[in-house]
């Protein structure tokens, strides 16, 4: 199957010596660069889209708008209902600097009705319906709101970020692809004559083909690589060392996983690569006798 | 005896201009030697062509050895060609490989390995009178030499069908004398020789080779002795 990238000497000469100067791995670093780049990015989202997620699965706030007079036998119902794991109020002081952002000083007058909201959270299961009717027994106008449907439009954002990142992807190996399909008739182009000579003699159009794709094949691998590392080489200088996902993402960091998948793209890059100048090389062929 | 190339009513025209040959039947004998003439423009080189399979007719038939190839996939034409040799006016050589490399490349392409290469390479290029000359490339050889690696190339596979275009133009005429030479030796051995030339002096000197005369694309053929034999009948 590989059989094409390994040629005798004799061969690797019918196309004459082998120039580096020729634009095609400049191209495909440039592109492996960008892509790998862009595909980091959109895994450092998805991993922050996911601790975010997790985090707020199970969690709920009952929010009391009278305010906290009911507290103590709120967070004891809470606290003796089945299902219930965790709960925690949160302070008057810490809700008082949170309106502060819109209200000003105004938000620590006295005569401010400050409501009182308790996080909590529920293991699978639990019938949140009937923890809000025995809340409301206590604090009439007490409901439970889940913490995810206020963090909704951010996960939608992060979401679309990550689509946007996977698009970018895709064009850019478009574009890379497009690349050496010109690369390719190029040097279809150029070898014109050594081609036509073979033919001559009786070559198939799969050994006139090998010989470009081991080339390409080769270009692409080098070009992929090359951008491969000096995109690492960036986010590592980025993001300051192995905690740079972590910073970078607000706690999500890039696993092992994403290290694999971003360490398979050069590879991909170059499969792709191979195989659109096995398919140009042989279609431009075929347009011949 | 065993035809080696059959036309039956062959045409060819190039894109939507006129037909460059027309009406062509004959039928080429193995282990004859053909001189192929005509005036310059009656359509030799387009004939040589449909021959090695570089061309396909734009009607008509053409038969290499026994096989209908006038409408044969693509893919089912390497292994004809590999049974034809062909010597170039322009000596087609490649300018980048060495003169052993040149003559070794249908080996190479038939699937010989390294050390089948080498013995017949340098034999044959010892025939021609290259041996020494195996590593220069192209470029750095005379106008005789590079014809006499093309011949080599052309043989090196023992052809059964060997073509060849003018192969005297651009040498001496002792050069010319002694390719010829090659010729007739190679056609002794049993491949077929076609052999397209102005050059009456060559046909004269070749003993028992046949006339394929082309005039304005069309085979000047009054006696019929190319024809193919249900023509002759018919006739």
């Amino acid at each position: 199957m590989l059989d094409w990238l390994f040629v005798s000497p004799p061969e690797r000469r019918l196309l004459g010596a082998e120039s580096r100067r020729a634009p095609t791995p400049w191209v495909i670093a440039i592109m492996s660069f960008s892509i790998m780049l862009i595909a980091a990015t959109g895994l450092a989202l998805s991993n922050t889209a996911g601790v975010l997620s997790r985090a707020i699965q199970s969690r709920y706030a009952l929010e009391v708008p009278a305010g906290g007079t009911e507290l103590a036998p709120l967070l004891s119902a809470l606290r003796s209902s089945p299902g219930v794991t965790s709960v925690e109020a949160v302070p008057e002081t810490a809700m008082r600097k949170t309106l502060e952002r819109w209200l000003g000083p105004a938000a620590n007058s006295a005569d401010l009705p400050v409501p009182a909201l308790i996080n909590f959270d529920v293991a699978q299961g639990v019938d949140l319906g009937a923890l809000e009717k025995k809340a409301q027994a206590i604090a009439p106008g007490a409901r439970i709101a889940a913490h995810r449907d206020s963090v909704a439009p951010l996960l939608h954002s992060l979401t679309l970020l990550q689509v946007v990142a996977f698009g970018l992807v895709l064009l850019l190996s478009a574009a890379a692809a497009a690349a050496v399909v010109l690369a390719a008739r190029g040097a279809l182009d150029t070898h014109r004559f050594t081609i036509d000579v073979m033919h001559g003699v009786g070559a198939t159009d799969l050994q006139v083909t090998h010989l470009f794709q081991r080339k390409i094949a080769i270009d692409a691998l080098i070009g992929s690589l090359a951008g491969g590392v000096a995109a690492a080489a960036v986010l590592l200088l980025l993001a300051g060392g192995a905690a740079f996902a972590g910073e970078f993402t607000g706690g999500a960091t890039l696993g092992l996983e994403d290290f694999i998948i971003l360490a398979l793209l050069p590879l991909a890059l170059t499969a792709l690569a191979t195989w659109v100048a096995r398919t140009a090389v042989l279609r431009a062929l075929r347009e011949a006798l | 005896m065993a035809a080696v190339a059959e036309f039956d009513s062959v045409g060819l025209r190039y894109g939507s201009g006129a037909e460059v040959l027309r009406d062509l039947d004959f039928r080429l004998r193995t282990g004859s030697f053909y001189f192929l003439t005509g005036a310059s423009g009656a359509g030799k080189t387009s004939l040589l062509k449909l021959l090695y399979l570089a061309q396909r007719p734009t009607r008509g038939r053409i038969k290499l050895f026994g096989q209908e190839l006038s409408e044969a996939p693509r893919e089912a034409l390497p292994p004809f060609r590999r049974r034809i040799g062909v010597v170039f006016q322009d000596f087609r050589l490649i300018r980048h490989l060495s003169a052993f490399d040149n003559v070794a490349l249908p080996l190479r392409v038939a699937g010989a390995r390294d050390e089948e290469v080498e013995g017949p390479v340098r034999e044959m290029l010892a025939w021609v009178g290259l041996a020494d000359r195996a590593s220069a490339r192209p470029p750095t050889l005379s106008g005789g030499e590079q014809q006499r690696v093309a011949i080599a190339r052309a043989v090196i596979n023992r052809p059964e069908l060997l073509v060849a275009d003018e192969p005297t133009g651009n040498v001496d005429s002792e050069m010319a004398n002694r390719l010829m030479g090659l010729f007739t030796a190679l056609n002794r051995l049993g491949t077929t020789v076609v052999v397209a030339t102005h050059d009456v002096s060559l046909i004269s000197a070749t003993p028992g080779a046949q006339l394929i005369k082309l005039e304005n694309g069309t085979l000047d053929d009054p006696a019929g002795a190319l024809r193919h034999p249900h023509q002759k009948r018919s006739s």
